[in-house]
């Protein structure tokens, strides 16, 4: 269900896109790609996730697949270029987890990223919460 | 001049929704619920249990007098006259040309009066067309209640049971509908109570004055009813195969291209529209309106292309992801060749020829019918 009686929550050591994406680097060099709290609270309840199968190249910005609520159909960025190396398994046969728990079991594909110096022109968890302020 | 949009309408219901977190949204004119705990939990909740819907932006409008029955016998697709008192009936207003203006339920609360409930975005269209035809059928009075009243819906197979402890309805049909008195808030409220609703479960639809719409509310409530929003609503309606107008019907598309047949008497001589579904149906149709149900992940929405054999048949009316089902549905017009049930189509969704079958509505039914 979606998450109306749950605080929103942005973690610090995650960055952030203003297409409501989040990126975390893991020490094995991959990074995990996921869509924000507000994001799947905007969106209501998940029912569809259309995501790039391993082996696909994203771009820094580029529409990476889409995501579905019952709502409303939304396009996906990758917040980082690179290959995508996984895609999570639960999250498609069980979209409910996104809403759930979109920085944990919700994340959404694992890749490995070309190039690090994408990140700076991610939002920190401060910069995006100043920055969705303004859309709430 | 001002070019900004009218006010939303708010329903009496209107600060109970935001005290319940609910997400408000514009709705043919009025500021509605969406949902208040999440859309597939409140669809959960009609399905195994009870939930309880404002529905108080639908049109109600009454209709009284000696003319009001041949008023309404000649506007609907079914006899208002051969209508008992305390039963209700699904049925449509047409143009000449056989389109759909509305659909709607008509109460026949006595001899004389009648309670015809629209949709919400169709109410002032509707009232202008009863006005339009009135005078030929005096003496009449034709009043919208809507502002005046609530309209609530309690639905699911453990509403019809808890309803009657606040009503003695015990006796009601499905369809039929009892006036009466009730107490609420420390009040005697008049109200109606029809065993009627737009979910495919059984349950009941209360109408009774918006100052006491609140306290029947938190009656439900305490009753376990778990309040739902239109997004709930939907996807309810469409599982049970009921259409929404203007998205699957509108006053371009006919009952008999809807698959509607059974809810017009084309045998009953008098009535608006009946020459041009008579034409239609000897000249044959030229869409019907199916359910499909896809064999493979992917959301149809409104306005998609469906195809067979790689051509265009047809185009996706409503569509969404059915959790009671746990399948991807829809409804839309095809060619009348791609009707049959099993036949194989696909649904475009932005780009993706998504395969699936036409299947029969409704897609769900629920498994343990009342008395009839």
């Amino acid at each position: 269900m979606a998450g109306m009686e749950r605080k929103p929550y942005y973690p610090p050591d995650l960055r952030y896109t203003r297409e409501h994406e989040w990126v975390r680097l893991l020490e094995d060099g991959t990074a995990l790609v996921g869509i924000t709290f507000f994001a799947q609270d905007q969106l209501g309840d998940v029912v569809f996730l259309n995501l790039p199968p391993p082996g696909t190249r994203l771009t820094h910005m580029g529409k990476m697949g889409e995501v579905e609520s019952v709502k409303a159909v939304s396009d996906l960025f990758s917040p980082l270029s690179g290959e995508v190396v996984e895609v999570n398994r639960e999250a498609v046969e069980h979209p409910e987890v996104v809403n759930a728990d979109p920085y944990g079991r919700g994340w959404l594909v694992k890749l490995r990223p070309s190039n690090l110096q994408e990140m700076d022109a991610l939002l920190t968890a401060q910069e995006y919460e100043a920055y969705i302020a303004g859309k709430g | 001049m001002s070019n900004a949009p009218p006010p939303l309408l708010r329903t009496c219901l209107y600060s109970e929704h935001l005290a319940l977190g609910a997400k408000m949204v514009p709705f043919a004119g009025w500021e509605m619920p969406l949902q208040y705990v999440g859309i597939l939990a409140e669809v959960r909740a009609v399905r195994t249990a009870s939930g309880v819907f404002d529905v108080s932006h639908m049109g109600r409008i009454r209709v009284e007098g000696v003319g009001a029955g041949p008023l309404l016998a000649r506007l609907l697709t079914h006899d208002a006259q051969a209508l008992r008192p305390g039963r209700a009936r699904y049925g449509f207003l047409l143009n000449p040309q056989g389109g759909i203006i509305d659909d709607t339920i008509l109460y026949r609360l006595g001899e004389e009066r009648y309670l015809l409930v629209c949709n919400a975005a169709n109410r002032l269209t509707v009232l202008a067309w009863l006005q339009r035809w009135a005078e030929g059928f005096p003496p009449l009075a034709i009043r919208d209640e809507t502002l005046a009243t609530a309209m609530v819906a309690f639905q699911g197979p453990e509403a019809f049971g808890k309803a009657v402890s606040l009503a003695p309805v015990e006796g009601l049909r499905p369809f039929g509908a009892w006036e009466g008195a009730l107490p609420l808030g420390g009040h005697s409220v008049p109200a109606l109570v029809g065993r009627t609703g737009y979910t495919g479960e059984d349950g009941v639809e209360w109408v009774l004055p918006a100052e006491a719409g609140p306290f029947l509310w938190r009656a439900l409530r305490g009753l376990g009813g778990q309040p739902c929003g239109l997004g709930a609503r939907d996807i309810l309606r469409l599982e049970a195969g009921l259409m929404l107008h203007g998205t699957d019907i509108d006053p371009s598309t006919t009952p008999l291209e809807a698959g509607l047949e059974r809810f017009v008497d084309l045998q009953r001589e008098g009535f608006l529209g009946r020459e041009a579904l008579l034409a239609q149906k000897e000249a044959g149709l030229g869409r019907r309106l199916v359910g499909f149900v896809l064999r493979e992940r992917g959301i149809p929405r409104h306005g998609y292309p469906i195809l067979h054999n790689g051509t265009v048949v047809g185009t996706v009316t409503s569509g969404g992801f059915s959790p009671t089902l746990g399948k991807d549905i829809g409804m839309g017009y095809v060619h009348p060749s791609c009707a049959a049930p099993g036949t194989p189509i696909e649904v475009e969704i932005r780009g993706r020829a998504v395969p699936g079958e036409v299947v029969p509505l409704p897609f769900y039914t629920r498994r343990r019918p009342e008395t009839r």
